[in-house]
C-alpha cells in the first residue's frame, strides 16, 4: 500500500506499469485517474488545489487501509496532487490489485467516494476573466458514502 | 490552541492560522467567541451547515469538547478526487 500527496506531476503510464509489475500475481488491476476539466461555463485557466498538510496523508492512509481490510486486495496505490494545475492535467490516481476484478473495482470506487468527501482537499477554479470559484461539494458525493 | 482555516473560510477570515487563547468548552463555544470578535469571523461562520471542523486532524463536530485539543481546523466540505 502506498499513499503519496505531492505537488509534482506523476506519469500515469509509469505508475500503472510499476504497480502492475509489483502485483503481477494478483490477477486483476484497476486504475482510475482524475483529470482537471474545464469549468461548467468554460474558460478555465487553472485549478488550484489546497490541502491540509497535517491531515491529508493521515486521512488518505486511513481510507486506503480500510479498503485493504474490507476487500481482498493485494495492494493499493493512491496519488493525489495539490497546487496549481492546468486544464487536462492529472489530479490524482488510485490503483487496486486483487485476485478477482470485483474486489479491485469495488475497492477503487470506495477509494474514490471517500477521497471525494473525506480527504481534506479544496479546489478553486481560476477563470480567464479573472474570476475565481471554489468548487462546491455535491450532496450526491456525500450520499455516495452511504452505500458503503 | 492553534486554529486553522482553509479554502473560502481562510479567505473570509483573512488568515490561514492563528493562536487563540480560549476557555471555550466546545467547538460551538469557540465559534461564538470568534464571531463576537470581528465581523469577518461572523461572515465566515454565518452558515455552520457549510462548515466542517477537525480536532487534532480528525473530523469532528460542533458539539465536541475542546479539552486537551491542540489544533482546531475549520473548512468547507472537502472536494478531493
Amino acid at each position: 500500500m502506498r499513499v503519496s500527496v505531492q505537488e509534482e506531476a506523476f506519469e500515469l503510464g509509469i505508475e500503472a506499469e510499476g504497480f502492475a509489475q509489483a502485483n503481477n500475481s494478483a490477477g486483476a488491476i484497476v486504475t482510475f485517474t482524475g483529470i482537471v476539466r474545464d469549468a461548467p461555463q468554460g474558460g478555465l485557466v487553472a485549478m488550484e488545489i489546497e490541502h491540509y498538510p497535517g491531515m491529508t496523508s493521515k486521512a488518505l492512509n486511513e481510507i486506503a487501509q480500510t479498503a485493504m481490510e474490507r476487500w481482498s486486495l493485494a495492494d493499493t496505490l493512491v496519488i493525489h496532487r495539490y497546487g496549481r494545475l492546468a486544464p487536462g492535467a492529472q489530479i490524482m490516481m488510485v490503483a487496486t490489485a486483487a485476485r478477482h476484478r470485483k474486489d479491485a473495482f469495488e475497492a477503487a470506487e470506495y477509494l474514490m467516494d471517500y477521497l471525494k468527501s473525506r480527504a481534506p482537499f479544496w479546489k478553486k477554479e481560476i477563470l480567464n476573466d479573472g474570476a475565481t470559484d471554489w468548487v462546491a461539494a455535491k450532496d450526491t458525493d456525500e450520499d455516495a458514502l452511504t452505500r458503503w | 490552541m492553534e486554529v486553522l482555516y482553509f479554502a473560502w473560510v481562510r479567505e473570509r477570515i483573512g488568515l490561514p492560522r492563528e493562536r487563540v487563547e480560549t476557555s471555550a468548552v466546545t467547538v460551538a463555544d469557540l465559534v461564538a467567541e470568534l464571531c463576537a470578535r470581528e465581523d469577518r469571523y461572523a461572515a465566515a461562520f454565518a452558515d455552520l451547515s457549510a462548515i466542517r471542523v477537525a480536532l487534532d486532524q480528525e473530523l469532528s463536530d460542533f458539539d465536541a469538547p475542546l479539552r486537551g485539543v491542540r489544533e482546531v481546523a475549520f473548512f468547507p466540505p472537502m472536494t478531493g478526487g
